[in-house]
C-alpha cells in the first residue's frame, strides 16, 4: 500500500466512526426506553386516571390533552401554510415581497421554542385574554410548526411538473381551478407529509405548553378547548423533575408513550414520503 | 323561420349574457380568493413581526424599574431575594458556555458525519442513515432531559467524582445531540450541491478520494458548512427542556464545564411560573426572551447571508 492509500483508510475510518457516534447513541436512547418502559405499558396505563398524586395509576388525561392541542394546532396550521405556499409557488413575483416572506419563514424556524411559550402567553394567554387552555397553547404551537409545512408543501407544490398547469390553462381552466383540480391533487402528498412531521413535532414541545396550556396536576379530561390540560411531554417533565418519591417506572412508561406517539408521526411521513418517491421515478 | 332565427339569436344572446354573469361572478370569487392567498402568503411576515412586537412592548417595560445598565451588566440574577436584582450576565454566560460546549463537540462528529453520508456510504446505508439522523431531530427534547436525569447525571458524575452530576458539561453532551441533525442536514445538502464536474476533475488528475474530499470538496462547500454550523449554534442556544433539566440552574457565573450552569431559555421557562403579570419579574423574563430572540434573529441572518452567497458563487 502507498503513504496515500494508507492515509485514505485512516481518514476514511475516522469518518465511519464519527457516524457510528451519531447512530449508537441514537439507537442506544431508543433502545433504552423502549428497554425500560415496556414494562410499564399496558391497556390500563394509557386508560386510567393518574392516582395518589401521579405516583400510580395511568395517563389519560396527559395523552388525551396532548391529541387535543396536536389536532387543534394541524387544524389551524395547515391552512394558513399550505396557502402561505400556493401564494409563494403560484403567484408570488421574485421581489423584495417574497425575500421578506422567505427571510420570515427562515427566521421564524430559528426562534427558539421558549419565544415562542412568551410570545403565546403575551398576545394568546393574556392580551387576547383566552386564557391558559387548549386553545392558547394549539395558536402558539401552530405559530411554531409553520415554518415545518410551508416548507413541506412549498417543495410539494414544486416538484408538480409545470406542463401540468400549462395542459390545465390551455384547457380554458383559470388559475383557481388549475391549482384546486391540478395543483393541490398531485402535490398532497407531499404536504401530507409535511403535516405529519409539523404534528409529530407539535408533539414533543414542552417549552411553548408550558406557558400556555400547562396544567400541573389535573385528573380529568378537559371539556372544552378554553380548559387547562395535562400534555404528554410537561407530565414527563413534571414527574421526572418536581415529584418527589416518583416511581422510575411511570417515568418511562411516560417517555416511551411520548417517544411512540412521536414515532408513529414520523414513520407514517417517512413511509408518504418514501412511497411517494419511488412512485414519481416510475 | 325568420321568427325561429330570432328565436336563436335572442336565446343565444340570453345565455352569452347568463355566462357573462357567471364569468363576473366567478372572476370576482377568484379575486377574492387571490387576495385571501396573498393574506396567507405573508402571516409568517406578520407572526415574526407580532413575536418581536410583543417581546419588545411588554420586556422594555423592565427599563422603568430597572437600569439598562444592571439588567446588561450586573452579575447577579437574584428576582425573587428582598432586593430583587436582575442582571443578565450569568444567564448568558450560561447559554453560551452550554452551547461552546455543545458546538465543540458536534461540529467535528456532524461534519465527519456529513462527509461520510455524501461521499463514503453506500446508497442503501445512506438512506438508512438519513431516516435515522432525522428520527434524532425527532425525539423530544423533554425525553433527552429525562434520559439525561437518569442515565449520563450519574455517568458524569461518576466519571469525574463530582458531588453533582447537574453540570454544564451534561447539558453541552445532550444539546450536541441535538444540533447534530440541523449540523449534519445542511452540510450533507451543501456538499451533495457541488457539481459532479468538481469529483470528476479532481480524480482525474489522479488525487485519491480523500484528497478530492479534503481538498477540492470541503473547500467548496465551505460556506454551506458555515451556516450548518451557524443554524445548530442558534439550535443549541435556543434549546430549553433539556438544559433545565439537566444543568443544575444556579444563577451564577460557571467557571468550568462541570459546575452548574443556567440558561437564559431555562430561566424563562422554570421563573414564568412564579410570576405575577406585569411584575417586574415578568417584565424581565420578557427582556431575557427579546436578548434570546436577537441573539437567534442574528445567527439565522448571518447564516442566510452565508448561504445565499454560496448560492450566487455556485451559479
Amino acid at each position: 500500500m502507498t503513504k496515500k492509500q494508507i492515509q485514505e483508510k485512516i481518514a476514511f475510518t475516522v469518518l465511519t466512526m464519527t457516524m457510528f457516534m451519531v447512530v449508537i447513541p441514537t439507537l442506544l436512547i431508543i433502545g433504552y426506553i423502549i428497554y425500560k418502559g415496556i414494562g410499564t405499558i399496558s391497556w390500563e396505563f394509557i386508560t386510567a386516571m393518574p392516582r395518589k398524586g401521579m405516583r400510580e395509576g395511568g395517563i389519560l388525561p396527559a395523552i388525551v390533552g396532548t391529541i387535543y392541542l396536536v389536532m387543534g394546532t394541524i387544524i389551524l396550521a395547515l391552512p394558513l401554510g399550505v396557502g402561505s405556499a400556493i401564494y409563494l409557488t403560484e403567484y408570488a413575483k421574485q421581489g423584495k415581497v417574497t425575500r421578506l416572506i422567505r427571510l420570515a419563514i427562515m427566521n421564524l424556524a430559528g426562534v427558539p421554542s421558549v419565544v415562542y411559550g412568551l410570545f403565546g402567553l403575551g398576545l394568546f394567554v393574556y392580551f387576547l385574554n383566552i386564557g391558559t387552555s387548549i386553545l392558547a397553547g394549539a395558536l402558539t404551537l401552530a405559530c411554531l410548526i409553520l415554518p415545518v409545512v410551508i416548507t413541506a408543501s412549498e417543495e410539494a407544490l414544486k416538484s408538480v411538473p409545470q406542463s401540468y398547469r400549462e395542459a390545465s390553462l390551455a384547457l380554458g381552466a383559470t388559475k383557481l381551478q388549475t391549482i384546486q383540480k391540478v395543483v393541490l391533487p398531485f402535490a398532497m402528498p407531499g404536504i401530507l407529509t409535511g403535516a405529519i412531521l409539523g404534528i409529530g413535532r407539535a408533539a414533543g414541545e414542552t417549552a411553548p405548553i408550558l406557558l400556555t396550556v400547562a396544567a400541573f396536576f389535573l385528573p380529568r379530561l378537559p371539556k372544552s378547548i378554553f380548559d387547562q390540560a395535562m400534555a404528554l411531554p410537561y407530565h414527563l417533565y413534571i414527574i421526572s423533575t418536581q415529584v418527589p418519591n416518583m416511581p422510575q417506572g411511570i417515568q418511562y412508561g411516560t417517555a416511551l408513550t411520548l417517544l411512540g406517539l412521536v414515532s408513529i408521526f414520523f414513520m407514517l411521513a417517512t413511509v408518504i414520503r418514501i412511497k411517494f418517491k419511488m412512485a414519481n421515478r416510475a | 323561420m325568420a321568427n325561429a332565427q330570432e328565436m336563436l339569436v335572442t336565446q343565444d344572446k340570453f345565455t352569452h349574457r347568463k355566462n357573462l354573469k357567471k364569468d363576473i361572478k366567478h372572476s370576482l370569487g377568484e379575486y377574492i380568493i387571490e387576495k385571501i392567498i396573498f393574506c396567507l402568503g405573508i402571516t409568517s411576515v406578520i407572526i415574526f413581526s407580532l413575536i418581536f412586537l410583543f417581546l419588545l412592548r411588554t420586556g422594555l417595560t423592565l427599563f422603568r424599574d430597572v437600569s439598562l445598565k444592571e439588567f446588561l451588566f450586573s452579575k447577579n440574577w437574584f428576582p425573587i431575594s428582598v432586593n430583587p436584582q436582575y442582571g443578565i450576565l450569568p444567564l448568558v454566560a450560561g447559554s453560551l458556555l452550554i452551547t461552546a460546549g455543545a458546538i465543540l463537540i458536534s461540529v467535528p462528529i456532524g461534519v465527519g458525519c456529513a462527509i461520510y453520508i455524501s461521499e463514503v456510504a453506500p446508497p442503501k446505508t445512506k438512506m438508512v442513515l438519513k431516516v435515522i439522523i432525522e428520527f434524532l431531530s425527532a425525539i423530544p427534547s423533554v425525553v433527552l432531559g429525562f434520559l439525561g436525569i437518569v442515565v449520563l447525571a450519574n455517568w458524569v458524575r461518576i466519571s469525574f467524582s463530582l458531588s453533582s452530576g447537574f453540570t454544564a458539561l451534561t447539558g453541552s453532551i445532550l444539546v450536541s445531540l441535538m444540533a447534530l441533525p440541523t449540523i449534519i442536514t445542511i452540510s450533507d445538502d451543501a456538499i451533495n450541491a457541488l457539481p459532479k464536474e468538481y469529483r470528476e476533475a479532481s480524480l482525474a488528475l489522479g488525487a485519491t478520494k480523500w484528497e478530492t474530499i479534503i481538498n477540492v470538496l470541503v473547500p467548496a462547500a465551505s460556506s454551506g458548512i458555515i451556516a450548518a454550523i451557524m443554524l445548530g449554534i442558534g439550535r443549541a442556544i435556543g434549546e430549553t427542556m433539556t438544559v433545565m433539566m439537566v444543568t443544575g440552574n444556579a444563577a451564577k457565573i460557571p467557571d468550568t464545564f462541570l459546575t452548574s450552569a443556567r440558561t437564559m431559555t431555562a430561566t424563562i421557562a422554570a421563573e414564568m411560573g412564579d410570576t405575577v403579570r406585569n411584575g417586574t419579574h415578568y417584565h424581565a423574563l420578557f427582556a431575557v426572551g427579546i436578548v434570546l430572540l436577537m441573539m437567534t434573529t442574528c445567527i439565522n441572518l448571518i447564516a442566510d447571508f452565508v448561504l445565499n452567497r454560496a448560492r450566487k458563487e455556485g451559479r
